[in-house]
């Protein structure tokens, strides 16, 4: 019980880095997402989970602003990010993407080299002065993905010739690169083998002493791992938004409940 | 329920043997292979029917009958008044050259000794190309210092002769023509004993301009070859920027609406248009509305690039469009712009697409003729166009339409000429697909 309340205090002390509200999207004619509200922390892994087509791979790309390369998308409400409205006709997107990182669902990395696939987000948006401090930033940034002392040797080799894991982890270390603020991060795992996937949750976690990190998972199981905080997402509603631990073992609305033993979804 | 499913009464077959369905299910397949096949051979042994047909007929255009013997450039015939001075010498016409060369002609017979027994001193000048007076006149006149020397020259012989010598003209065919005799013939016999008439390579083929129905030995490729050569260079420069760039437009910025769907749908149209139809439209615009020179190879190309444009647009797109998703997402997740995800990701990806597609649709511009008929290439150019870029709007041929002008000419001596023209455009169509396979293979990476 007493722990219980510690843990509650040092999750209030964080402060919201992502504030939405009754955000809403159309595909066309499509309601994807209903007025959705959620507050991602400062510090803080926030995992969005529920089934297939439930919208919370469409919120995860609202707030990197992916969702305006889809045309039929219309996207209504306010997400503030450090109080500034990401929908604001003066946000220019390119911007808000260096701030707002993002790593997919398969690994992409480019078909260049490991160092040139690091080094592009710095290069494009003109963070380091000379080479010197650019191989600096590609070393920092391999580091903190876990990834630099496997690849250290072949930083010249191409990025495509890693392994699937290894492959995820260049990417998540190609979207630290840009010093975000928030890591978005959509079924990082779901491409890869349980060794892969554990060494990237073990990322994760790390990853939370510096960046807000928000993952959208179908694995309960990973959401529990690596999560503070989780929201279930159904049928474009968000049902139910809390701590991990009480969203898992004590739900309130009966559709979480629901989901997480396994009747629905 | 089970029972039904487990068929109690079902009796037990065996896998060895062959029943009757599986034996037509196996000759169904084994028809289908000999299709293929049979389909394949045929359509291997008509392309090379093709090319036994042409390089036969063609390969002997690249040697042609000439005659070896000293000169001796007479001053008192070509500077009567003995100063050089060029535009005095300029008044001496190819007759009087004609004339020296019979002279020097005969002289060397006599001195070889060989005998001109039934050939009168007239028919002994038809043995040399009506085309060799006119460059030696030329030769000397570009180089006045020649005169009162004696030159050793080689000097075309004239067309039946060098078809004698490649079997083209016999003793039969001889006494049926007018301009050769079963005599002259016998002629031709001591002289290639004597070394006087050989055939060596042809280079002229691939240089001189142009010649008349009279002078099929004289005929050349050159100002074809510069005149395809400039074309290409000019479609190459007009259609890849405009391509690539509409193709970039449309599949990476352009909303996709209707009328972006009625462009597409009309791209893909003018890529179904018959080329003559371009060839119309080329003498109307650019000919008759923008007065451009007809015949130049500037018009030939802008006629050309209008065919080929819709082409490499479609090669293009369907490049681009191949180009994974997932690397547009990576380039803009990190915050890269819409333009740097297309200059350095997709296109660098799109490029073995894109430049096979280029050079393919120049490919097939490099054998059009129709629509270079309809604005005048067809003409006879005896001159080379000027160097570019002023090049570009001096008359000029491209060597499908000299292979055409050249098939309809009466002399039998231009069906080696045409099937040669054919077997150059070949080797241009063959250097063109090699590159691009190398390009292909030199910007392809793998994923």
């Amino acid at each position: 019980m007493k722990d219980q309340q510690i843990e509650e205090r040092a999750v209030t002390a964080h402060t919201p880095r992502i504030t939405a509200r009754k955000v809403n999207v159309h595909y066309g004619t499509s309601h994807a997402l209903k007025d959705v509200d959620v507050d991602i922390l400062a510090n803080t892994v926030t995992a969005f989970i529920g089934p297939s087509g439930c919208g919370k791979s469409t919120f995860l790309r609202c707030l990197n602003r992916m969702n305006d390369t889809v045309a039929s998308a219309k996207v209504t409400g306010e997400i503030l990010l450090d109080g500034e409205n990401i929908y604001d006709p003066r946000v220019d997107p390119v911007r808000l993407r260096a701030k707002v990182g993002m790593v997919f669902q398969k690994p992409n990395p480019f078909p260049k080299s490991i160092y040139d696939n690091v080094a592009y987000g710095p290069k494009i948006h003109g963070l380091t002065r000379n080479k010197a401090e650019l191989d600096e930033v590609v070393e920092s940034c391999l580091r903190k993905a876990a990834l630099w002392n496997e690849v250290k040797d072949r930083l010249d080799a191409p990025g495509t010739g890693l392994s699937g894991g290894q492959q995820q982890r260049l990417c998540i270390a190609r979207a630290v690169a840009t010093a975000p603020e928030v890591l978005l991060m959509d079924e990082p795992c779901s491409a890869l083998d349980p060794i892969a996937t554990a060494q990237v949750e073990e990322l994760i976690d790390e990853l939370r002493s510096q960046f807000s990190v928000v993952i959208v998972t179908h694995s309960m199981q990973q959401a529990a791992r690596v999560s503070q905080k989780t929201a279930f997402f159904h049928l474009g509603n968000l049902v139910e938004f809390g701590k991990t631990e009480d969203l898992f073992t004590n739900p309130k609305d009966p559709r979480t409940e629901s989901y997480i033993t396994g009747r629905i979804g | 329920m089970t029972d039904f499913i487990a068929g109690a009464a079902a009796p037990k077959t065996s896998i060895l043997g062959v029943s009757a369905k599986m034996r037509r299910r196996n000759a169904a397949e084994t028809r289908f292979k000999a299709y293929g096949i049979f389909a394949i051979t045929l359509s291997l042994s008509v392309l090379a029917l093709m090319l036994w047909t042409i390089f036969s007929d063609g390969l002997s255009a690249f040697r042609q009958a000439k005659m070896t013997f000293p000169i001796t450039l007479t001053a008192e015939v070509l500077d009567p008044k003995g100063n050089l001075n060029r535009d005095e010498m300029a008044k001496i016409t190819t007759v009087g050259y004609g004339k020296l060369l019979a002279q020097a002609f005969e002289a060397e017979l006599k001195a070889k000794g060989i005998s001109t027994e039934g050939v009168s001193a007239k028919e002994l000048g038809a043995l040399l190309s009506k085309d060799a007076p006119g460059v030696l006149r030329a030769e000397v006149l570009a180089n006045p210092s020649m005169v009162g020397t004696t030159q050793n020259r080689s000097i075309l012989a004239s067309g039946r002769v060098d078809g004698y010598l490649k079997g083209r003209v016999t003793r039969e065919t001889a006494e049926r023509d007018n301009q050769i005799s079963p005599a002259m013939l016998d002629l031709a016999d001591r002289l290639v004993a004597a070394g006087i008439l050989s055939a060596p390579f042809n280079t002229r083929f691939l240089t001189s301009p142009d010649a008349s129905d009279q002078r099929p030995e004289a005929a050349g490729l050159g100002v074809a070859m510069i005149g395809s050569a400039y074309m290409m260079i000019l479609v190459a420069l007009i259609c890849v920027p405009i391509g690539v760039a509409a193709s970039i437009y449309l599949e990476e910025f352009a909303p996709k609406n209707r009328i972006t769907d009625i462009i597409e749908v009309n791209i893909s149209n003018l890529a179904a248009v018959p080329s003559i139809v371009f060839g119309i439209l080329g003498l109307a615009v650019f000919i008759n509305f923008a007065e451009l020179p007809q015949s130049s190879p500037i018009v030939g190309a802008l006629v050309l690039s209008l065919m080929t444009l819709p082409t490499i647009i479609i090669a293009t797109r369907a490049a681009i469009r191949a180009v994974p998703p997932s690397i547009r997402d990576a380039a803009l997740g990190i915050g890269a712009s819409k333009m740097q995800t297309v200059v350095h990701h997709v296109l660098p990806l799109a490029m073995p697409g894109i430049l096979t597609g280029a050079i393919l649709g120049l490919a097939t511009a490099l054998g059009e003729t129709a629509p270079l008929l309809l604005i005048g290439m067809v003409a006879f150019v005896d001159n080379y166009p000027a160097p570019p870029m002023e090049g570009m709007f001096d008359p000029a041929t491209a060597l499908p339409v000299q292979v055409y002008s050249w098939v309809t000419r009466s002399d039998p001596a231009f069906v080696e000429r045409s099937s040669g023209a054919i077997i150059v455009l070949l080797g241009f169509l063959f250097v063109m697909n090699v590159t691009a396979i190398i390009l292909r293979r030199k910007f392809e990476r793998r994923w």
